[in-house]
């Protein structure tokens, strides 16, 4: 019987996973993009954790609409990064530094 | 009738400033010849009306005029008014004041007659009257305060008139500065008398002062000092700025950089005898402290002998009457100390008259010498100028007391009165202001002797153009020489030993001298035949001996005496090295201070730390923490994990733990 620590420990170890790939990664812009996903999808994974023990289904229904905003987003974000790609010839995070004043 | 007076007294103090205004606002309106007609009617309304007050106080029976006319201001209970007090003490004043002003206004049109200025001249002496008369005429302290910040203003205005002189600009401030110390002390008396009566009000305070002779103000925890004593010494040090007392004197010799006519007005007759009218106002007060009585007689009777003394090598002609009236100032403070009120200010009144000739007399030898002022280029004057002559010798008489003059009653009484008198120092100061006699009259023929009589030493062209100086000059001379000489007689009775300040002078009773001497008084007949028999007259009569001995009949003596005591003669040109003192040790010591506070305290505390500093550390910083706004999206990240971490810490540690 899978217990509620043992998924809420697992939901965390995706999200630190994510947030790793987020700073460790130097190189690609779509990895970045799939972590987030992986981040949302954590969060995901806690809402249904509780939902399920708590017998409660408001999480799960909270779940299909961060899915939906999550697809938009990466939507979006797939956008920007063709648009970017076109602009600048690369995805390469290192080379990307105007984000500043 | 009071107020028929009323409006009477505020034509007085008004018509002064009114014409001050017209001149100085509209000069180039009314023109030169506007501006003096309308600065001198109006000085002359005041001294025609100024005479009224006086006869109708003294001879009609008029009353004493005591009133407030205008409330300033009134704050925690104290109000602040301007108001008249004319009584017999504030009336001479007035008649004096305004009426050498109008003799020198008069004067003025011959001697600044081709001064791109004139109009502001004549507004500023006309300032001057006006603030005058309001400083006498006051019934309280802060009116007073008023009037005597005014005329210094008016002072150091005058005094730097010809303001493209370097000099003039020097003795300007030097004025200006030597005064705010004097000042400083009265503004702390002023402040104690508040303090001390919760009111400004003369006759309140004069009423109350009684009650607090003994009580004592502790200023330094642990000692007591006599209450009294410290305003009195307060108001005094105003006083001995204003009046050129030893230490606070120095300005009054530079201030001759002034034209004459103010030298006359302002440094001679009326402003610097303020502080003089003053501590005979405040005689309430100054009879309840013996100590600050002595200390104005030690003051008085340094400044009348070691002043004298200086004026006997000066060679600049206005510098002599300077050092002279700053003797004669010196008397006038000695019969202070000695309680004789009375007698100061009738050496002051007899002192206005014959000093304020002799003043003018001067200047108009200065122009006939076409503003040289240097003694030993003249000579010979009395040929070609014979009204100066004749009216400079009767000054020269009054002024060393010879008998029959106004300047012998009045200082002949002060002789006497410090010779009664019991203070300690007071035996010091009767062989001051006795010997003083000999110098003064030494220094006044020395001047009257190498102006007008020997060699003539003036250079060709100059003597080819002496002649007599105009009416305007000559014909004030004559009305001064008047009372110079007869004023003394008509007065020391009824001024010394009548009544006639009984309202005025407070004097207590085992100070009055005055009274002592009045009990041998039988008429001013056997006084004059009296002094026959006394010191004084002789050592002036010496005086002028000497004089005549050393500056007609041998006179290349004096260098040869100037070389033999050489470091005497030394000392007396230096002014006993007070002045440069005082350039180096205040002025030096101030200019020392100031570029110490500019260079550290300024340049580098707040310019260097605080001004600059702070740019300086936010742009070290900013420096530091721009390295963390790389651009790079993955540092953001790492950042906002970090934050996110250390709040979740603070949470968990704070809240739940």
């Amino acid at each position: 019987m899978i217990t509620l620590g043992q998924v809420l420990i697992l939901a965390a170890i995706l999200f630190c996973i994510s947030v790793a790939g987020i700073f460790i990664n130097r190189k690609n812009v779509i990895i970045l993009l799939m972590c987030i996903e992986l981040m949302l999808l954590s969060v995901n994974m806690n809402f249904i954790a509780f939902s399920h023990f708590l017998h409660d289904m408001a999480g799960q229904i909270f779940v299909f609409f961060i899915l939906t905003v999550a697809a938009a987003e990466s939507a979006i974000g797939l956008a920007i990064l063709v648009v970017l790609f076109r602009n600048r010839n690369t995805i390469n995070v290192e080379e990307l530094g105007t984000l500043k004043g | 009738m009071s107020s028929d007076m009323e409006s009477i007294y505020l034509a007085i103090v008004l018509a002064p400033l009114a014409g001050s205004l017209i001149a100085g606002l509209f000069g180039k309106l009314i023109g030169r010849s506007g501006a003096h007609w309308v600065t001198i009617i109006g000085v002359g309304i005041s001294s025609v009306l100024s005479m009224y007050a006086f006869k109708d106080l003294m001879f009609d029976g008029g009353e004493i005029f005591n009133r407030s006319i205008y409330t300033w201001l009134t704050t925690g209970g104290i109000s602040f008014e301007i108001g008249f007090m004319v009584d017999q003490l504030t009336v001479t004043m007035m008649v004096v004041v305004s009426f050498v002003s109008w003799m020198i206004h008069i004067y003025t049109i011959g001697y600044m007659h081709d001064d791109p200025g004139y109009q502001r001249f004549f507004s500023y002496i006309s300032l001057f009257t006006f603030a005058m008369l309001m400083l006498v005429m006051s019934n309280n302290f802060l009116q007073l305060f008023f009037g005597w910040e005014a005329v210094g203003l008016v002072s150091y205005l005058l005094i730097g008139f010809w303001f493209k002189r370097e000099s003039a600009i020097f003795a300007n401030l030097k004025a200006f500065l030597v005064n705010r110390i004097g000042d400083f002390g009265f503004l702390l008396g002023i402040a104690a008398v508040l303090m001390t009566f919760n009111t400004l009000d003369y006759n309140q305070v004069f009423a109350m002062a009684p009650d607090y002779a003994n009580s004592t103000i502790s200023i330094i925890s642990g000692t007591d000092w006599s209450l009294m004593s410290v305003i009195c010494i307060c108001l005094f040090i105003g006083a001995m700025g204003k009046s050129a007392q030893v230490p606070l004197h120095v300005w009054l010799p530079d201030s001759m950089e002034g034209p004459t006519p103010i030298s006359a007005l302002i440094h001679a007759a009326t402003m610097v005898t303020a502080g003089i009218f003053m501590v005979a106002r405040m005689s309430p007060l100054f009879e309840l402290s013996e100590t600050a009585l002595t200390f104005v007689l030690v003051i008085g009777s340094i400044t009348a002998f070691f002043m004298g003394l200086l004026g006997l090598v000066q060679n600049d002609i206005k510098r002599v009457v300077a050092y002279s009236t700053l003797s004669q100032l010196g008397y006038m403070t000695v019969a202070l100390g000695v309680s004789a009120y009375s007698a100061a200010i009738f050496h002051l009144v007899t002192h206005a008259f014959f000093k304020a000739l002799l003043f003018l007399a001067a200047g108009s030898v200065i122009m006939a010498m076409h503003h040289e002022q240097d003694m030993r280029k003249m000579g010979g004057l009395y040929r070609y100028m014979p009204i100066t002559w004749v009216t400079s010798l009767i000054g020269s008489l009054a002024l060393i007391g010879f008998p029959g003059t106004a300047g012998f009653y009045s200082k002949d009484a002060i002789i006497e009165a410090v010779h009664h008198s019991s203070l300690p120092f007071a035996n010091w100061a009767y062989i001051a202001v006795l010997s003083g006699v000999f110098i003064t009259a030494l220094y006044s023929f020395r001047l009257f002797f190498l102006v007008f009589h020997g060699k003539e030493r003036m250079d060709r062209n100059t003597w080819e153009h002496l002649k007599e100086s105009p009416a305007v000059v000559t014909v004030p001379l004559s009305v001064l020489a008047i009372p110079s000489v007869i004023l003394g007689v008509f007065l020391i009775g009824p001024m010394l030993f009548g009544d006639y300040f009984t309202a005025a002078i407070h004097v207590q009773a085992n100070h009055d001298v005055l009274g002592v001497l009045g009990e041998d008084y039988h008429g001013v007949w056997s006084f004059t035949l009296h002094a026959f028999q006394a010191a004084p007259v002789y050592l002036a009569l010496t005086g002028v001996a000497v004089a005549w001995l050393l500056y007609i009949k041998f006179p290349e003596i004096p260098a040869k005496i100037a070389n033999r005591f050489k470091w005497i003669h030394q000392i007396l040109i230096n002014k006993y090295g007070l002045d440069d003192f005082n350039q180096l040790v205040f002025a030096g010591g101030a200019r020392k201070t100031g570029s110490l506070l500019w260079q550290i305290g300024d340049v580098k505390i707040i310019d260097g730390v605080i001004v600059d500093g702070t740019a300086s550390a936010i742009r070290w910083f900013s420096g530091k923490i721009r390295n963390i706004q790389t651009g790079h999206l993955y540092d953001y990240a790492f950042t906002m994990i970090i934050g996110l971490l250390l709040l979740l810490a603070v949470f968990v540690h704070h809240i739940l733990g």
